[in-house]
């Protein structure tokens, strides 16, 4: 403990590499964890990327033999169940843990220690279930990492048809990581209401804290769900248990249904984040405030109510009864409502600003446009007939694509660039930042645009080969030539990170002028991030102090 | 035009489902349209002009008519989609079941597809073959849809949404296709290794060429007759595992682990429309499966050549 | 810029915000409740769909007695945890140990429920959909129980290595919310199994 208290900038370069790593390692401060899930993160997103191209090159034309349906299937398996548990939820919760103490003027989490183990086991986690390309052969000699799709549907999940350990692969690294996400959403909760700087009342905390907070009451109620299934599929695999075993009068929709309880809040879990960035990058780089800051909190309030009510609508062709087919079409289009007040909000407060188009607002505003198009297509999806269609198929895979790529992912990319200079201190290289965004932008719409042109043709997901003449294979191939644009993008990403790393400008407190708690504090924060904890009276507690002949608490 | 396009439909649920699509598609273009005017107006008009301007534009914090104004209208655009929807899922979902129509079982294997006509007394495989329905005078097919393994779908995008087949949660559905010809889809729920070549196929014929069909499904084909009961392909066959796994009507062979091959001749695909049912594609099935389907349930028999050869002979006999 | 000093007024701020043990307890509980509430959702969708096999009806016998057992022990923590506050350390022991003592019988009970059915009636997890749902309800709540004694009994230990103070009582109090809420579930899961499904 006596080593930390000054900025890590600050210590001498001399001290050996053992201690370092020992500290990385034995950490309980919030900004290194936050670093670690990032850094986690982005490992897996490199991972997922790859799993992604073989299957984009393997679909570039019909009855291709890149891969065989073995290998694909469990691409496509590894890619969603890693993008997901691996890549989108570790950033969640990677940067909800290094801002929202420095943004609620704490010196920490309400439980660091907790937050260190949380962060492990969500390793150790995605550790295990890439363990399963060398361990999954099992006793049976059969399978190796699991290919029953990310939500691996009941009964192929049984030992009957998944033989060997693939699936108990999935089962175990998913179950074990899901304790580390209720662990840090308790954490985040905790901390936001708990350890609040004075004067910051629920009503004056940024949006991204009132983000956080739903986010991690979600996760709360909708992770749990998913540790039950995950519990009964393994009575069932080990125990002769029968929850999902349809043979023995078993539901095979019942695991549907619990899947699915957990998996529409989780898209909720990822996104509200993904939303949090913007509503503090967009104010910044307008010069405005957020327009309308009561009601994005209800908006957002009411998206985490309402989205535990929806989760049917992955479940429109299984057979349900039409009156149950009809609440959820109402209970889906509802959430659209309070989700597309976000984005009037979003415009408004351009509105009348004064708009700087630096790195990290570019990737707002296509985000702005790219989940404007995304919430739209899931409107389509939920007309359940129209979903009769195309459940299932590739308009499904472009759509929700276009909310995690389009929506969540360059939001991500956003706060990357918009918080690098705090959490480092040096300045990201601004031309860099721009190509990637160019690059990535054409990628992802080469890809993700065309995708939705096979689903109204007709071509289901999951498949490792298609039929010629069916009119797929253009646009397959357009899909495909898109990932290298997206690739070429991250490449120069992760370039501009490491050189800006090591040889950025020094970027200051405060370099994009503005108003919430962590840009009064120096770049990178010292270990405590507050030498006093602030007192604030308004949500942009720097806006009073460089305006204090105008400052928000008088509109408040 | 693609085949599997669901913009050309030939039977009343695709085309109910479209006609709902349509004003869907067509009422989310207009907002997309309307916010991304706004927005892409926003960026131009409200950019900043002069990168020393270090002036704030006037803090804006909020609008109640304003933010009132984009609640109401979209509670208003759901309400009007959600009632649309719901009269179509009524429609579709709850359509009665007429005493005439023709009833079909389906089952889903493990990446095949088993109908089954119990008025008709028919056991068919892989190629679905219905009649005509005229307006004037319906004749719809309603099919129960079962699975013997896991879960699978049944899509054919011209003919209707897809429904699940699900193990121990049966499942119906209805088509009454007004135009005659093969209409072609696949499985829509990941079932396996090879979900991706379980195709489906679906003969629309006119009702004497529907009849004249079902009449031929209903009689022993010649391999079954005494005559052929001492060739050598059929001793291969009912010497070797193919019993246990096939039926052929007239022979000891019974079971439905894989399709009834006692019409076989008459379907135009083999290995769930995989490929074309010719004798040599037969022939290498039999021999090399994991040539055209890897990962489908059907062994490589491990026959000699010559038993390969009289074996062909024999199922080119089950027409 | 250096570091802004962001107190721009002193107002004496009289700023209280809850304890963090009870938010996080609180968090804690939810996120059982809704793993709970699943296990409970497949035991109500299973009640009648057990082909063969024993049924509950034959083969469950409410355990009354274990059940007073539970609750009764809820009552004696919280009678400890006041007489900790209070500074009665030697009351406070023997409630606290009495609760640790009727949370084990509840096991033992269960235990004894248990060897009965699968010996004697032949019900195991893999007998019928009664068999996996039963076992697995009563069994997540019994795992349960087995956590919060061994709390208990850690709390115990401190006690008698003298390093219990009455300054731990906040903590205590925390710690009976699980053990409480642990209570709760099994007046749930209780009326589910031997009222509602039999």
């Amino acid at each position: 403990m006596s080593t930390n208290t000054i900025a890590l900038s600050e210590l001498p370069a001399s001290r050996p590499f053992t201690l370092r790593l020992h500290e990385w390692v034995t950490t309980v401060d919030h900004k290194r964890l936050g670093m670690l899930y990032i850094l986690f993160a982005l490992a897996f997103l490199i991972v997922g990327g790859i799993e992604a191209t073989i299957m984009r090159v393997q679909l570039i034309r019909p009855h291709n033999d890149l891969v065989s349906p073995e290998v694909f299937n469990r691409m496509f398996t590894m890619h969603g169940t890693t993008m997901i548990f691996f890549v989108a939820m570790p950033l969640v919760f990677g940067f909800a843990n290094y801002l929202v103490p420095l943004m609620i003027g704490a010196r920490d989490m309400a439980f660091p220690r907790l937050n260190a183990f949380s962060f492990w086991i969500t390793a150790l986690g995605g550790l295990f279930l890439y363990f399963s390309f060398l361990g999954g052969n099992g006793l049976y000699g059969a399978g190796s990492a699991p290919d029953v799709g990310w939500f691996a549907y009941a009964p192929l999940t049984a030992k009957t048809f998944s033989v060997g350990h693939s699936t108990d692969y999935w089962t175990l690294s998913l179950l074990v990581s899901g304790i580390g996400s209720v662990g840090t959403a308790i954490n985040i909760i905790a901390t936001i209401l708990c350890m609040r700087c004075p004067g910051m009342t629920l009503g004056k905390m940024p949006l991204l804290a009132w983000l956080n907070l739903t986010m991690a009451g979600l996760v709360i109620l909708a992770v749990s769900p998913l540790t039950a299934a995950q519990l009964m599929l393994l009575i069932d695999r080990y125990l002769g248990g029968h929850f999902f075993d349809t043979q023995a009068g078993g539901s095979a929709v019942i695991w549907m249904h619990f899947f699915w309880i957990f998996g529409h809040p989780e898209v909720y879990v990822l996104v509200i984040p993904a939303f949090a960035f913007a509503s503090e990058i967009i104010p910044v780089f307008s010069r405005k405030a957020i327009f309308g800051y009561p009601v994005m909190v209800l908006a957002t309030v009411s998206i985490g109510f309402i989205s535990m009510s929806v989760w049917a609508h992955h479940m429109f062709t299984v057979g349900m009864t039409s009156g149950a087919n009809t609440f959820f079409v109402l209970s889906t289009m509802a959430i659209a409502v309070p989700t597309g007040i976000k984005i009037f909000n979003w415009l408004a407060t351009m509105w009348g600003g004064k708009i700087r188009f630096a790195t990290p607002m570019l990737f707002c505003i296509a985000f702005l446009f790219q989940f404007l198009v995304a919430g739209l297509t899931g409107v389509t999806l939920a007309v359940a007939p129209f979903d009769w269609q195309l459940g299932n198929s590739y308009y499904v895979v472009a759509h929700f694509h276009y909310v995690i790529v389009g929506g969540i992912l360059f939001t991500s990319f956003a706060a990357f660039y918009y918080w690098f200079p705090k959490v480092t201190g040096k300045m990201y290289n601004e031309g860099l930042g721009k190509l990637h965004f160019w690059l990535f932008f054409i990628g992802f719409h080469l890809t993700f645009d065309f995708m939705h042109v096979p689903g109204l043709l007709g071509m289901p997901r999951r498949i490792y080969t298609y039929e010629p003449g069916r009119g797929w294979d253009i646009w397959n191939l357009i899909a495909t030539v898109g990932v290298f644009f997206q690739a070429a993008g991250v490449l120069v990403f992760v370039g501009n990170l490491l050189w800006s790393y090591f040889r950025g400008t020094a970027a200051g407190n405060d370099p994009w002028d503005a108003w919430t708690l962590e840009w009064s504090t120096s770049s990178p924060p010292p270990e405590y991030n507050y030498a006093v904890i602030p007192v604030v009276r308004s949500r942009r507690p720097l806006w009073d102090l460089k305006h204090p002949e105008d400052p928000d608490w008088r509109y408040e | 035009m693609s085949p599997t396009t669901i913009f050309s439909p030939a039977s009343t649920p695709a085309q109910s489902i479209l006609g709902l699509s349509i004003f869907a598609l067509l009422t989310v273009a207009a907002i997309f349209i309307i916010v991304f005017a706004l927005l892409a107006y926003a960026l131009v008009r409200f950019r900043n002009k002069n990168s020393d301007d270090r002036s704030e534009p006037a803090q804006i914090y909020g609008s109640s008519q304003v933010e009132l104004a984009w609640t109401v209208i979209p509670v208003l655009i759901v309400i009007a989609l959600s009632l649309a929807t719901a009269r179509v899922i009524a429609s579709v979902q709850d359509a009665p079941r007429p005493p005439g129509a023709l009833e079909v079982i389906v089952t889903g294997h493990q990446y095949w597809w088993e109908y089954r006509y119990p008025k008709l007394n028919i056991v068919t495989a892989n190629e679905l073959h219905v009649p005509l329905s005229d307006p004037a005078h319906p004749y719809p097919t309603f099919l129960t849809l079962l699975s013997a393994d896991t879960d699978h779908s049944f899509w054919v995008p011209r003919l209707a949404g897809k429904t699940d087949l699900i193990p121990n949660h049966p499942n119906s559905m209805w088509i009454d296709p007004h135009e005659t010809g093969l209409f072609l889809g696949q499985c829509a729920q990941y079932c396996g290794t090879q979900h991706a070549k379980m195709l489906l196929r679906v003969y629309v014929q006119p009702r004497e060429d529907f009849d004249r069909w079902v009449r031929e499904q209903q009689q022993l084909p010649q391999g079954s007759t005494e005559a052929a009961a001492t060739s050598a392909g059929r001793r291969v066959f009912e010497s070797t595992a193919c019993v246990n796994c096939h039926t052929v009507s007239g022979t000891p062979a019974r079971s439905n682990f894989g399709p009834d091959l006692t019409h076989l001749m008459s379907r135009d695909t083999i290995a769930a429309g995989a490929v074309p049912n010719t004798p040599e594609m037969l022939r290498l099935w039999i021999k090399n499966p994991r040539a055209i389907k890897p990962g489908s349930k059907m062994p490589a028999m491990g026959l000699s050549d010559q038993d390969l050869d009289a074996l062909t002979a024999y199922l080119e006999t089950l027409r | 810029m250096s570091t802004l000093s962001v107190s721009i007024h002193n107002r004496n701020l009289d700023w209280r915000l809850p304890s963090r043990g009870r938010v996080g307890m609180h968090c804690l509980i939810a996120a059982e409740a809704a793993i709970f509430t699943i296990f409970v959702v497949a035991y109500l969708f299973y009640i009648g769909k057990s082909a063969t096999g024993p049924q509950p009806k034959d083969v469950l016998h409410p355990p009354i007695f274990y059940t007073v057992c539970l609750l009764a022990s809820s009552l004696t923590m919280h009678a400890a945890v006041r007489k900790l506050v209070a500074g009665s350390m030697a009351a406070f022991a023997g409630l606290w140990l009495l609760t640790i003592v009727l949370g084990g019988a509840f096991l033992y009970g269960t235990a004894r429920e248990w060897i009965h059915l699968i010996f004697d009636d032949g019900l195991t997890i893999s007998t019928n959909l009664f068999g996996t749902t039963y076992y697995s309800l009563v069994g997540l709540h019994a795992f349960h129980v087995t956590m919060g004694l061994l709390a208990l009994i850690i709390v115990a230990l401190f006690y008698f290595a003298a390093r219990l103070r009455r300054e731990h009582a906040e903590r205590l109090e925390i710690l009976s919310m699980y053990w409480h809420f642990v209570d709760a579930v099994w007046i749930v899961v209780f009326t589910v199994v031997y009222v509602v499904g039999v």
